[in-house]
């Protein structure tokens, strides 16, 4: 709040100098000095941040908006609800659910295996967990290809099914619960757990009232980032999906398709519609982590 | 009551329990004492089930539990650190282990109320642990341990983490509330001064095994050996004598000491007064020898006996012991 205050300040400075050298005669010279300069240099910050979000991001989604509604309220609502794009946006909501819960309980479970058990070769596991963040998306696609694709080595064809694509994006957001879990789960108090234990609860009973209720916040944030990777990835899905209308069709892909047969408006309509699932996402996300937040302040 | 046979525990190098037995009487409240690494919460632990030894055995009131899990060993384990549900309140926190065992609502709420009445928690079911002082937190934890109705009380450092004042108020409202519950209790500490005060008997632990134990005025009057004599208390080493600082004599004129050490049949000691601490109702009195330049003692006497002395800095004092323990070359003798 303070923070904002002097920063206006410091913007409002710069953007009227002439105004404030004007009345700088009939004013004391300001007692604030250092916050003042502190403020203009926070300004000059804010201004880059401001900035530099809008060339990037605001305007950009802007354009895209201004896009979408090019042909009026109807227009728009026509390309959203258009039955081809209504089942792609469909496919991209329930394929991702699916792997972000898939997520939930392979993510916790892998990051429980790394932070209480020891085993041989264990530390490049851990590593193997960041390695599809680091991959592009359209090697892993070919990865999943040459073992679930046609003529698949082990007899499971997966490719142009649906199943196809919750292993692809499966794979592609396989960290991000794993790494929101595992530190939380490092800093878990033992002693906690041992007192439940000689209270006379089972391991289960423990891990359910007392482990996973510490960890939840952290499940939820990892597995939200992760369904909202899901809903705009694009390439692992393109080889293994097959982009069957109304069946293995994702989003991305009949946005894809809408460029190509030079439909801008259908296109930007149902980016419009993903950007309203992805920030959604992100604003419950928000709401989680600050009900935590709080429930800790009031704790202190 | 509980009794440790022949309990061995090592982790790697490192021995921990050293072929320790111990028994602990019913209803009693009984302090393992002893520095850091003498193996007092390892022995803690393994009673409670929560370290498993290599070898021996573990007998809870007749029950052979040397194999069973800490769940079902009936027991009670208070944390240094607490180990609060910390997003549970104080009431779910303490209800714990009866909410686990599906006692009926009304048993549980009735119970829980109880107890947190006898831990001076009334006003506070509805906070959660953060919103807690360490003290309060850890009376919460004694509260939960106690839910379950505990063969035995198991208390780990219950109050290390705490400063000084909480912890000599928690320490003496333990020892009431073990006379009132009477459950068999085990407490371990570092420090000699809470054992001496808490607890009934005191087992002194050492590297991995137990020096001695008996009652406090035992322990402390007749230690078994030089570790146990100096754990439990300061010791200071006069010309020929070894004696507890407080049991020091100190005379300004030299044929009243030599007087009263041939009457007791003790030795007189020269010194001269180094610095003078006043520790609230004592004295402290730091000295070094004359004879043996530069080694140093103290004597700890009363406001009173060090006014009447009038004593200050580099005065030449006569020193004798009204008590002696036995000295390093006797121990072998006496050791059990």
């Amino acid at each position: 709040m303070t923070l904002d205050t002097t920063t206006a300040k410091g913007a409002a400075n710069r953007a009227a100098p002439v105004a404030a050298s004007g009345d700088g005669a009939k004013r004391r010279p300001p007692p604030l000095l250092r916050s003042a300069s502190a403020g203009r240099v926070s300004g000059l910050t804010l201004g880059v941040v401001v900035l530099w979000l809008s060339l990037i991001v605001l305007l950009p989604l802007a354009a895209l908006t201004v896009t979408s509604f090019s042909d009026g309220w109807s227009g728009f609502w026509a390309a959203v609800t258009a039955p081809v794009a209504l089942a792609a946006l469909w496919t991209t909501i329930l394929v991702s659910a699916v792997v972000a819960v898939l997520n939930v309980v392979v993510g916790t479970l892998i990051a429980w295996v790394l932070v209480r058990d020891e085993f041989w070769g264990k530390r490049f596991v851990d590593a193997l967990i960041d390695l599809p963040f680091a991959l592009p998306t359209i090697v892993a696609s070919i990865v999943l290809l040459s073992l679930y694709g046609p003529n698949s080595p082990i007899g499971v064809e997966l490719n142009a099914t649906r199943w196809g694509l919750i292993v692809a994006l499966a794979f592609v957001t396989l960290p991000f619960v794993v790494r929101s879990v595992q530190p939380v789960l490092i800093e878990v108090d033992r002693d906690v757990e041992q007192a439940a234990a000689s209270l006379g609860a089972s391991n289960w009973t423990i891990f359910r009232r007392v482990v996973l209720p510490t960890l939840a916040p952290a499940i939820i944030s990892g597995g939200g980032l992760a369904f909202a990777r899901a809903i705009g990835e694009y390439g692992s899905v393109v080889l293994i999906g097959g982009n069957i209308p109304r069946e293995t069709q994702v989003a991305s892909q009949y946005i894809q398709q809408q460029i190509e047969i030079d439909r801008p408006v259908n296109a930007a309509a149902v980016s419009v519609a993903l950007l309203a699932i992805s920030f959604a996402t992100l604003l419950i996300l928000r709401f989680f982590a600050s009900r935590g937040q709080e429930r800790e302040e009031k704790a202190t | 009551m509980i009794s440790v046979t022949n309990a061995n525990k090592r982790y790697g190098t490192f021995q921990a329990l050293d072929d320790v037995s111990l028994e602990i009487p019913a209803g009693t409240l009984t302090a393992l004492l002893g520095p850091s690494g003498s193996g007092k919460s390892t022995l803690l632990r393994a009673i409670a089930g929560l370290e498993d030894l290599d070898s021996g055995s573990v007998v809870i009131a007749g029950q052979d539990v040397t194999h069973v899990p800490p769940q079902r060993r009936g027991i009670g384990f208070v944390f240094q650190h607490y180990a609060a549900f910390k997003h549970m309140t104080v009431r779910d926190n303490v209800a714990f282990g009866l909410t686990i065992r599906k006692r009926p609502k009304a048993e549980i709420s009735k119970r829980v109320d109880e107890l947190l009445e006898v831990v001076g928690l009334a006003g506070f079911q509805h906070r959660y642990p953060a919103q807690l002082s360490g003290g309060q937190r850890q009376r919460m934890a004694l509260a939960r341990a106690l839910a379950v109705d505990p063969q035995v009380l198991l208390l780990d450092e219950p109050f290390g983490a705490l400063d000084a004042k909480v912890r000599d108020d928690l320490r003496r409202w333990l020892r009431r509330l073990h006379d009132e519950v009477h459950v068999t209790t085990v407490l371990v500490t570092h420090d000699q001064e809470e054992a001496l005060d808490v607890a009934d008997r005191i087992a002194v632990l050492n590297a991995g095994r137990i020096e001695q134990v008996g009652s406090p005025d035992e322990l402390y009057e007749q230690p078994a050996n030089p570790f146990v004599m100096s754990f439990l208390g300061s010791v200071s080493r006069l010309n020929g004598e070894v004696a507890r600082p407080h049991d020091l004599r100190i005379e300004r004129d030299q044929q009243r000491a030599a007087a009263e050490a041939q009457r007791t049949g003790v030795h007189v000691t020269e010194a001269v007064v180094e610095r003078l601490v006043r520790l609230g109702f004592e004295v402290r009195v730091e000295l070094s020898h004359t004879t043996h330049a530069g080694e140093q003692f103290f004597a700890q006497l009363t406001r009173a006996q060090a006014a009447e002395l009038q004593l200050a800095i580099g005065d030449h004092v006569y020193v004798l012991p009204t008590r002696t323990l036995p000295t390093e070359e006797e121990f072998p003798a006496l050791a059990v």
